[in-house]
């Protein structure tokens, strides 16, 4: 666990409660770094339980949070300046909003951490300010009847947690709203970039002995030939979890794996015109039906990172997408294995 | 910047609007603008941003509102088809992300 962040305690009913600072030092933003590429991502926790910011008195907001470290750092940064109680839930590491569709962050483990640090005895006014992405698991009159406590959400994004309170602990239209940025589709490309790397590699070394197929000056010419294939499929790669995602809103057609698809088209053109595609029809054929298949297909998956996608609507996108894909990688397989042979 | 949508006419979200209580925390929960309260009901203003993320429902005190909820990721989708269950994204065994 980590607590580089916790700076002393304060006494409450007889009880230490951890303080935690509202500034982030550089190990907080190497640690964010490194989750996003990856890497400890599922370790990358804080403890449960509740915090204090600031100098909380019995009459200050609590505000509840996850225990991946990313949100409760991306919140106590936000809570710069006011004192306030933090309630941390046991979302085994996992972000707000995953944690809530899962129903880690949920309206049994409030009521369990609620009752837990005995929150009542702690605040006499009983309002606590769940994230908005939190109701996805909280129902909030569930958690009134049970513990008493008024669950009142706040804003999507914790930057407007003052706004929200200056309000009067209102968020406005704004606030709800979850939206998708440039920067924030940004921030998850690494880890999507990570994440495929067994089957990226399983790919490259299929297609660099593929490439050895009806060669006979190996290592000379055919070697060449593999590395240009390995090059084409990493490209591929990219075009379905990066370039997919970093400009999605402005490639046509509201399917993922359509997206991905024109992509791919766009890539294997780029090859084709540079030369990379092979050295007849059939294999600049299969280089347009892999790639495409490959940047369809990775690019479907960017809908479990996407924050407008529904389970409906995947499913149907999948029904004609997968087998359209299957088909098409393995045709481009058999036209490359021809083009080679002929 | 230009609005993103999804697939049209797919989402399971129905709302009863005779018993619902118009209490409007469908409209708080909601991350997409898919409800509006005027006359003292809700109503669905904009069905096609939905994406069945169930917080509507499950703060609806009444339960005027239904919807299949789920996650929204090819990933969860396809495991959820390799082991037989329901689709899950991979957020909670170590190592392995997914939304």
């Amino acid at each position: 666990m980590r607590t580089n962040f916790i700076h002393g305690s304060i006494q409450n009913n007889g009880l230490a409660v951890p303080l935690v600072t509202d500034r982030l030092e550089i190990k907080d933003y190497l640690g964010s770094f490194m989750v996003r590429w990856g890497i400890n991502r599922g370790n990358y926790m804080v403890n449960t339980g509740l915090f204090a910011i600031g100098n909380p008195d019995s009459s200050s907001d609590v505000f509840v949070s996850a225990n991946y470290k990313l949100s409760f750092d991306s919140l106590r940064k936000n809570l710069a300046g006011i004192n306030g109680w933090i309630l941390v839930l046991d979302t085994k590491g996992v972000n707000v909003w995953c944690a809530a569709g899962k129903g880690t962050f949920g309206t049994k483990e409030l009521v369990r951490q609620i009752k837990n640090v005995s929150l009542d005895k702690i605040v006499i006014h009983r309002r606590i300010i769940v994230p908005q992405l939190g109701a996805t698991g909280v129902a909030a009159h569930i958690v009134k009847e049970e513990t008493g406590f008024n669950v009142h959400y706040g804003p999507v994004r914790a930057d407007d947690i003052n706004d929200f309170i200056a309000a009067g602990y209102r968020a406005t239209k704004e606030m709800r709203k979850i939206t998708f940025k440039f920067s924030e589709r940004g921030k998850l490309i690494p880890n999507d970039f990570v994440y495929g790397k067994f089957y990226l590699f399983g790919a490259l070394a299929v297609v660099f002995l593929l490439s050895l197929i009806g060669k006979h000056d190996f290592p000379g010419y055919s070697l060449n030939d593999g590395f240009k294939a390995m090059f084409n499929i990493f490209l591929g790669y990219c075009s379905g979890v990066v370039v997919t995602p970093a400009i999605l809103p402005f490639i046509p057609f509201r399917r993922f794996a359509v997206k991905g698809f024109i992509t791919g088209i766009v890539l294997s053109i780029i090859l084709l015109f540079l030369n990379l595609t092979g050295e007849n029809l059939l294999e600049n054929i299969s280089w347009f039906l892999l790639l495409s298949a490959i940047s369809s297909f990775l690019a479907m998956n960017f809908t479990g990172s996407s924050t407008y996608t529904s389970l409906s609507g995947v499913k149907k996108e999948m029904k004609t997408a997968v087998p359209l894909q299957i088909i098409f990688a393995a045709a481009g397989i058999i036209l490359m294995i021809l083009g080679k042979i002929f | 910047m230009k609005e993103l949508v999804y697939l049209p006419d797919v989402v399971t979200l129905e709302l009863c609007e005779s018993t619902c209580n118009g209490c409007g925390m469908c409209v708080k929960v909601c991350p997409h603008e898919v409800f509006e309260l005027s006359g003292k009901k809700a109503h669905i203003i904009n069905r096609d941003y939905c994406m069945e993320c169930g917080a509507c429902a499950l703060n609806c005190q009444v339960k005027a509102i239904s919807v299949k909820s789920g996650v929204g990721c090819a990933a969860g989708i396809i495991s959820g088809i390799l082991s037989n269950s329901e689709p899950t994204c991979g957020c909670s065994q170590s190592n392995s992300t997914c939304c």
